[in-house]
């Protein structure tokens, strides 16, 4: 096998030693290395959820006691709350899902599970970070300014988006706009240069069927991104031109057509819940494999079914519109490609679940978390059929019930797949092991109270409830006590939830400290990231690893040991 | 110090070709995105056939002609790069932004002209669509010519001579571009 290692793999070490310490700022902040980018990432990200999860607090207190003075936040106006509603739902999606699944994950995973010591562009890689940065820095400014922040929902629909006099927004709107478009630069080139690395500088021997599969999600998502968000930077252009310069291109009244903005937003809008969803299963499936101590149950399987899925998430966008005005023969076509795609996505859940059967399970924090993220994310999966067969979707449409389905989505991809990884991943990012007694109370300080946050809000929808309404005191038929006692019931879960995220942050920031050192592979798994020292060194390994076989080979019959890492070669 | 991941090429294809291509891909659907809610609009107002009849199909096709040239002298520095003539290819590169200077002037005398007549992106949807898409075009002209005079800067020292290759793929895709926009821009009636 030594023959087919090329002659520059074991060059590298004199690269990376001897030269002089950095200094702080070349370290932490201007570094190109593609570890402490991901660290920059995961830590905007954090700061960004901590954001996002402070605007929840503030308008479910509202929904819950209206009229309350929100302790932290003073009274809540109805032009705060549509501002809160909106930016929380856009920070959770572009700057927390986003930046931490696939770009600090991304940048972490990718060269260490490719084996290689950076991403192919380095430099491209710190300034998709530094635009990114900026794009949360304008976010955040648009809540400064003349009219306050941008309250038109994330999806942010014209004509009440696209003109003041509606939005009553001058500023915030465009602002709003003009960071989501920088985001999405950002993500462009970080997004190329994942694929390009994963493509181009794996270790030698490792061939496609070798790679990890959370590396091949975070490809495919960043390749399903590449593809869809184009029209949407496109009508972004638009609606900023129909805010700021006064033409029609979704003015109805003047030969515009509203409609197009949803068509453009939805045709990434959709691709994009898979774009963040992959990554989630990615690291899902790698923590229950080394947890089962089981072999995946049909690596080919998953990668196929990925690459389906990704194909028909082109083809549901308009599932989102089936009141908005198409053409109800369009709608059974949308209805049958959104039913379509439930089939796939299921077909992973019985995967993972098939990967579980017999093998000898660990229930560690992070497995705690991989398997909650099948439990949960299955009932996101189950309600979205309702909505996405265009008969009940009538009624349910712009529900509570829509809100709660899509929360059982994002919840587990943004919050679940992100403490899954990092609880999985902390020894290695940071050299030392996490408390486990506090991990598990902080999952089930988390899982508990989520639960009890979303299931009676799929009621309140069932019963009618509108979303996007600031004081439900002024629709009697929406505020009958019980429906009442139910939205403090899940203020009151919330509340929960967000004080046993202190639990997390203490035991984060202790653990950095004081915390057991870790070993080099401390849950004994295969792939390459473990293979070196905890935390991995400037450069990664001495000497870049070579590839002797897939990453799952765990249990193997005739071993003395339960594993066989990636890099050996018997 | 460069990172050994940025020299090895496991796919076969060099990293920066890869990579080039990923580019172009993302904007074929940020243009595709534009021109099929323009192609939408366009068949259900035929209303436009009449506001297409006053764009000035003259200078449009000149321009065409200079983009198209100056794409021509993009694969003639690319030849000369592969041959390892880093003066020439350098020489050919500035040839190439001159035809991109010469577009834009004559979009920017095209443009004063329209506007002087009332032809402004408020005057309807048609102008909106045809200051937006020709307008973000344009910006990719601009930024081609200034990656392109980088690049023929280090190719004059014989440096990188495999970016020649890679800035001719994205001007060509911005040449092409031009092609779609303007049939439907200023024939099309």
């Amino acid at each position: 096998m030594a023959e087919s290692i090329p002659s520059d793999a074991p060059a590298v070490a004199d690269d990376h030693h001897g030269h002089e310490e950095p200094s702080f700022w070349s370290k932490y902040v201007f570094s190109t290395d593609h570890k402490m980018i991901a660290m920059q990432y995961m830590f905007t990200g954090m700061a960004m959820a901590v954001i996002g999860g402070f605007m929840a607090y503030a308008f479910r207190l509202q929904l819950a006691f209206p009229g309350i003075e929100v302790p932290g936040f003073g009274i809540v106006t109805p032009a705060n709350y549509n501002a809160l509603v909106t930016n929380h739902g856009a920070i959770m999606i572009f700057w927390v899902a986003m930046p931490v699944l696939i770009a600090a994950f991304g940048n972490y995973l990718i060269p260490l599970m490719c084996g290689c010591d950076d991403m192919v562009f380095p430099k491209l890689n710190r300034l998709s970070y530094q635009i990114f940065l900026l794009s949360a820095l304008v976010l955040l400014s648009s809540f400064f300014v003349e009219g306050g922040g941008f309250g038109g929902g994330w999806t942010a629909y014209p004509p009440l988006s696209a003109k003041a006099e509606y939005s009553l927004t001058p500023l915030g709107s465009s602002i709003w706009l003009g960071a989501v478009a920088l985001e999405f630069v950002a993500f462009l080139i970080g997004g190329i240069n994942f694929i390009t690395t994963a493509m181009n500088s794996r270790a030698p021997g490792m061939k496609l069927y070798d790679i990890p599969i959370v590396i091949w999600m975070i490809v495919i998502a960043s390749i399903l991104f590449l593809v869809s968000v184009g029209p949407l930077i496109a009508g972004a252009i638009m609606l900023i031109f129909d805010q700021q310069l006064g033409t029609a291109f979704f003015d109805p009244a003047r030969g515009g057509d509203p409609v197009l903005w949803q068509h453009l937003f939805w045709f990434f809008g959709h691709p994009e819940v898979y774009v963040v969803l992959l990554p989630a299963l990615g690291i899902t499936a790698e923590i229950i494999t080394v947890f089962a101590r089981k072999k995946l149950f049909g690596y080919k399987t998953v990668l196929h079914t990925t690459i389906a899925t990704g194909v028909l998430s082109f083809t549901v966008w308009a599932h989102h519109q089936f009141i908005s005005g198409v053409d109800p023969r369009m709608a059974h076509v949308f209805t049958l490609t959104t039913l379509l795609i439930s089939v796939p996505i299921a077909e992973m859940m019985f995967v993972y679940i098939a990967t579980l059967y017999g093998g000898s399970i660990r229930l560690t924090t992070p497995m705690l978390w991989g398997l909650s993220f099948i439990a949960e994310f299955l009932i996101g999966g189950v309600t979205g059929i309702f909505l996405g067969a265009s008969g009940s979707d009538i009624y349910f449409h712009d529900t509570y019930f829509v809100l709660a389905h899509f929360h059982y989505t994002f919840f587990p991809i943004a919050i679940i797949g992100t403490f899954a990884g990092l609880t999985f991943w902390f020894p290695k990012m940071f050299g030392r092991m996490m408390n486990d007694r506090l991990g598990k109370i902080h999952f089930w300080g988390t899982i508990i109270p989520f639960n009890f946050i979303f299931i009676p809000l799929f009621v309140l929808g069932m019963g009618g409830q509108h979303r996007r309404i600031f004081d439900y005191s002024n629709f009697p038929e929406l505020s009958q006590p019980w429906m009442q006692d139910i939205r403090i019931l899940a203020t009151s879960a919330l509340l929960i939830m967000l004080g046993f995220q202190i639990v997390f942050f203490y035991n984060f920031i202790v653990s950095l400290r004081r915390g057991e050192k870790a070993s080099k592979n401390p849950w004994k798994s295969n792939t390459l990231e473990w293979t070196t020292d905890s935390p991995p060194p400037h450069g990664n390994w001495k000497e870049l690893p070579t590839v002797y076989r897939g990453p799952y080979e765990y249990s193997v019959p005739g071993r003395d040991e339960d594993y066989w890492p990636q890099d050996q070669p018997n | 110090m460069k990172p050994i991941a940025t020299t090895r090429s496991t796919s076969g294809m060099p990293t920066g070709l890869l990579a080039v291509w990923w580019v172009v891909g993302s904007e074929i659907v940020i243009f595709g995105g534009l021109l099929g809610s323009y192609l939408m609009y366009r068949l259900s107002h035929d209303a436009w056939a009449g506001q297409a009849a006053n764009t000035n199909t003259a200078i449009g096709t000149f321009n065409t002609l200079v983009l198209l040239t100056s794409s021509l002298f993009a694969v003639l520095a690319h030849r000369a790069a592969e041959s390892g003539d880093g003066k020439k290819a350098a020489r050919l590169l500035y040839y190439t932004i001159g035809g991109a200077v010469t577009f834009v002037c004559v979009k920017a005398f095209e443009w004063s002209t329209e506007i002087a007549h009332g032809y402004t992106i408020t005057a309807n949807t048609f102008w909106s669509f045809y200051y937006t898409a020709a307008g973000i075009h344009g910006l990719h002209v601009i930024a081609g010519a200034i990656i392109m005079a980088i690049v023929a800067r280090d190719a004059a020292k014989n440096l990188e001579l495999q970016r020649v290759e890679l800035i001719g793929i994205y001007w060509h895709f911005v040449d092409i571009v031009w092609i779609f926009l303007f049939p439907l821009l200023y024939i099309a009636k």
